[in-house]
């Protein structure tokens, strides 16, 4: 561990502290906010950064600090969990395809093929359209729409692994698939795969930020960045903090976590240079 | 004559892991004659390479030229900035790398490659480079000079790559050529021919030359001058027929010992019971071939026999299906046709249906470690499974015998918490063959093991290897591309050609004519240590035939002993020879033994 720690370079750093700093807020950010976030604190609309409300206030007068803090669950909570579906399935199904081969490969690979051929926001809109727009419609739309990626990296991986002679050596010596993936393939693909979750997470930060922007994402009186955005758009011309601050959150998690997937991928690469 | 080359107390140092610089050349220093060749020789990690990059000015990444001169012609090579370099590259010294596959570019055509180099010099007109080349190709010995440059490299063979790669460097004459490794990938009977055409275009043309290799034997043909590195330090510099004949350091003597042929084990009873049957084995890739045959049948009727204690060497080059063989014994690849037997009884073709215990019985080894061991576990790891798998010990029973496996592959105990990554080729090589041993097997099948290997650490492991065989009572199936592995640890040889068993019969039946056409044509391949071999073996029909319908042999378009008419029309009959092996060959003991090579190796 120190091993890693001393690897990191600044901008790893950064990018780590920044990604901690948030999911400790989707964690505490409703014990941490100063206000509840439906309290209207002052009869100001779209007032500036102050040392009172460091995110100014929104357009009915609620602490933007807070409300970006409570809204820090449904972003990045509901994309974590979108993307742990995403890539656990796809590495599940990767791994299966590239052991068994065969028509089991041909079948799970034509099925997430053609849900790949779907526009992914088309997709998300038509699914809201049908299901109505809650949480964990959100979290398993998002899941599904991310998964044939996760899956077609992981496949990939798994079946260079899967041809190298020490999986042949196990195989021939009788061994099961759950050994072959958990202890031949799965170490040897970790790094690759873990780099591509970073990079599924930020995807799904940004659909589910999109949505919201629509008003199709998580609905009031709960608000993620997204609808943060969406609601306070009328302050935009007057350059008031409350529409430009959650857009300044998701930035800066979308940038954290590339920042931190290079740490994750690069000290990995250089672990088995050494 | 002033030296052409000159390299005084060169100096190439390189970042370790623990990021200090270590020096990997010490101290080089040598020159060379116009028209001269020097072999650079030694293991892997000798500077070898190294030295030979430095010769373009160039330095691997990590890698630094921290001292010393090289001057060529009149330059100082080390004085040149960037720009001078990119001039001096490619004019002035040109480099011919191991593989010619991944230096050619796969989706332009050959001239355009091989006439790159002149034409971004500007030393010649596109007419005069094309020209140059074609006569380039002819002198090469290539089929079809006028025409090859237009094909796409994909559409020649691996040793005609070879060669095309030799006239893209030559093609802006050159006045140093670096030659690394040229024929190391390739298969014997390729090798000799690529040998030829380099020789002849190197000594026609009076260039001079730096050829980089670890095969004592090769170099014997090529070079005037052989210059023996080790860890980085020069052994010892001579004249190929000094070095060669009196070797003046310890290390070049146990160079020299290493490359000659030892002979290895006894030859097993001949009356011991037969551990593996193989009969009328057929097994390729795909389905749908004629008469429930795979669509690519790889092995043809294949038959033989291997005794309990004993080793058969399957012997044959690339594509003969070899490994393949060892996979459909290992039940890899389920076989089309035909049967194995194990101590008389049936194996099930395909893994899923064989038991535990018949598993545990036949063991695989791989030749590359690198590949054939995770990554991702320690010594222990990989060695564990297989105990816990096959015989269910764990804990301190587990230790005890992962301890006596370490101690019968000649290794610490001390490596079991190491990762593959921290060993070195031999131990790799070791812990691979430990692995297989975990079972306690009774037959192991060995792909290539050493033949990525050094010549020192693979006679080694062929040693040790041949020690646990007596030791142990295990059989093995050794299969190489190379008979002098093959003759020095095999009680019996089988020879594969294009999936067929062109030649079975005892260790010593195979050093003795007569033989099937192919077995000789490998036999008098593989280069001796001696200079003057390569001139005065004759050349045989090469294997540049094009002739896309399938003849009944096999080997009809190579042979020199082909009947027209008769070879590529009728299937060959099994023939027994005095000597007690069994061939398949249209012709005659006698008639092979009138045109077998008149002196045996």
């Amino acid at each position: 561990m120190s091993g890693v720690l001393r690897r990191l370079s600044a901008g790893g750093i950064v990018g780590l502290a920044i990604l901690v700093f948030w999911v400790a807020m989707a964690l505490f950010g409703s014990v941490v906010a100063p206000h509840e976030a439906g309290a209207i604190v002052d009869m100001e609309v779209f007032l500036p950064v102050s040392a009172q409300f460091p995110f100014g206030t929104d357009y009915l007068g609620r602490d933007m600090f807070s409300r970006v803090l409570h809204g820090t669950r449904y972003t990045v909570g509901v994309a974590l969990i979108a993307a742990l579906i995403a890539s656990g399935s796809g590495l599940l199904l990767g791994m299966c395809a590239a052991v068994w081969g065969g028509w089991v490969d041909g079948i799970i690979s034509r099925t997430l093929d053609t849900l790949i051929s779907i526009p992914s926001k088309m997709f998300a809109l038509v699914v809201v359209a049908a299901f109505g727009s809650s949480v964990p419609v959100l979290i398993l739309m998002a899941g599904v729409i991310y998964t044939p990626g996760a899956y077609r990296i992981a496949r990939s991986l798994a079946v260079t692994v899967n041809a190298q002679d020490f999986v042949t050596v196990a195989r021939a010596r009788g061994e099961g698939t759950l050994y072959l993936v958990r202890e031949e393939i799965l170490p040897n693909i970790l790094g690759p795969v873990l780099a591509d979750f970073g990079l599924r997470f930020v995807y799904i930060v940004l659909l589910l930020a999109g949505m919201s922007f629509l008003g199709l994402g998580v609905q009031p009186p709960n608000a993620d960045w997204g609808s943060l955005v969406r609601e306070n758009m009328a302050g935009l011309h007057e350059g008031a903090p409350a529409v430009l601050m959650p857009a300044f959150a998701i930035a800066s998690l979308t940038i954290g976590v590339n920042l931190a997937i290079d740490v994750l991928s690069g000290g990995r690469r250089s672990g088995e240079a050494g | 004559m002033a030296a052409q080359l000159e390299v005084r107390n060169l100096e190439v140092r390189a970042r370790n892991a623990a990021g200090e610089e270590v020096p990997i050349v010490r101290d080089a220093s040598f020159s060379l004659a116009k028209g001269e060749v020097l072999a650079l020789i030694g293991e892997s990690g000798s500077g070898k390479t190294t030295i030979a990059l430095s010769l373009l000015g160039y330095a691997r990444p990590g890698c630094r030229i921290a001292g010393g001169s090289i001057r060529l012609g009149e330059t100082d090579v080390l004085a040149l900035s960037r720009r001078e370099l990119r001039e001096f590259r490619g004019r002035r010294v040109s480099y011919v790398a191991q593989s010619a596959a991944a230096a050619f570019n796969p989706s332009r055509t050959i001239m355009a490659q091989v006439t790159e180099m002149a034409l971004l010099h500007g030393a010649a007109s596109r007419e005069a480079a094309e020209r140059r080349a074609v006569d380039l190709f002819r002198s090469l010995a290539l089929p079809d000079p006028e025409g090859i440059g237009a094909r796409y490299p994909h559409q020649v063979s691996g040793g005609q790559l070879q060669r095309l790669m030799a006239a893209m460097a030559l093609i802006a004459e050159p006045e140093l050529v670096v030659l690394d490794e040229p024929t190391t990938a390739l298969d014997v009977t390729t090798q000799i021919e690529v040998l030829r055409a380099f020789k002849q275009v190197v000594k026609g043309s009076g260039t001079t030359a730096v050829y980089v290799s670890h095969d004592l034997a090769v170099v014997a043909q090529m070079a005037d001058r052989i210059l023996v590195l080790r860890n980085g330090e020069m052994q010892e510099t001579g004249s190929t027929a000094r070095i060669l004949a009196a070797p003046g350091n310890a290390y070049t003597r146990s160079l020299l010992a290493a490359a000659a042929p030892m002979p290895r084990g006894a030859d097993a009873a001949p009356d011991a019971p037969p551990l593996l049957t193989v009969k009328g084995l057929f097994a390729g890739y795909g389905r749908g071939g004629s008469g429930g045959l795979p669509a690519v049948p790889v092995l043809r009727d294949v038959d033989f026999t291997i005794r309990r204690g004993s080793s058969l060497g399957v012997i044959g080059e690339s594509g003969s299906g070899k490994s393949t063989l060892a996979r459909v014994i290992a039940g890899l690849l389920p076989a089309a046709r035909g049967e194995v037997l194990l101590d008389g009884k049936a194996l099930p073709p395909a893994l899923a249906q064989r038991t535990p215990a018949q598993l545990r019985r036949i063991q695989l080894v791989f030749q590359s470690a690198d590949t054939a061991l995770n990554p991702r576990r320690s010594v222990a790891g990989i060695l564990g499974r297989p105990i816990t798998f096959f015989h269910g010990a764990k804990g301190a029973e587990r230790d005890r015998r992962m301890k006596r496996l370490l101690d019968l592959v000649q290794l610490p105990a001390a490596l079991a918490d190491r990762q593959p990554g921290e060993l070195s080729g031999g131990q790799k090589q070791r812990v691979n063959l430990a692995r297989a041993l975990a079972a306690e097997p009774d037959l192991i099948l060995c792909d290539e093991v050493t033949s990525a290997l050094d010549t020192v650490v693979g006679a080694a492991i062929l040693d040790l290897m041949d020690g646990l065989r007596r030791e142990l009572g295990l059989s093995t199936m050794f299969i190489s591309h190379d008979l002098h592995t093959v003759r020095s640890v095999c009680d019996e040889v089988m020879v594969l050609y294009a999936g067929a068993r062109v030649e079975a019969g005892s260790r010593r039946g195979i050093q003795e004519a007569p033989w099937h056409p192919y077995t000789e044509l490998l036999i008098s391949s593989v280069p001796e240590l001696r200079q003057g071999w390569l001139e005065e073996r004759g050349s045989v029909r090469g294997p540049e035939a094009q002739d896309t319908r399938k003849p009944a042999c096999a080997f009809f378009p190579r042979c020199g002993q082909a009947i027209p008419g008769t070879c590529d029309v009728v299937a060959p009959p099994r023939r027994r020879l005095s000597k007690g092996a069994e061939i398949l060959c249209h012709r005659e003991e006698a008639e092979l033994m009138r045109a077998a090579i008149p002196s045996g190796p």
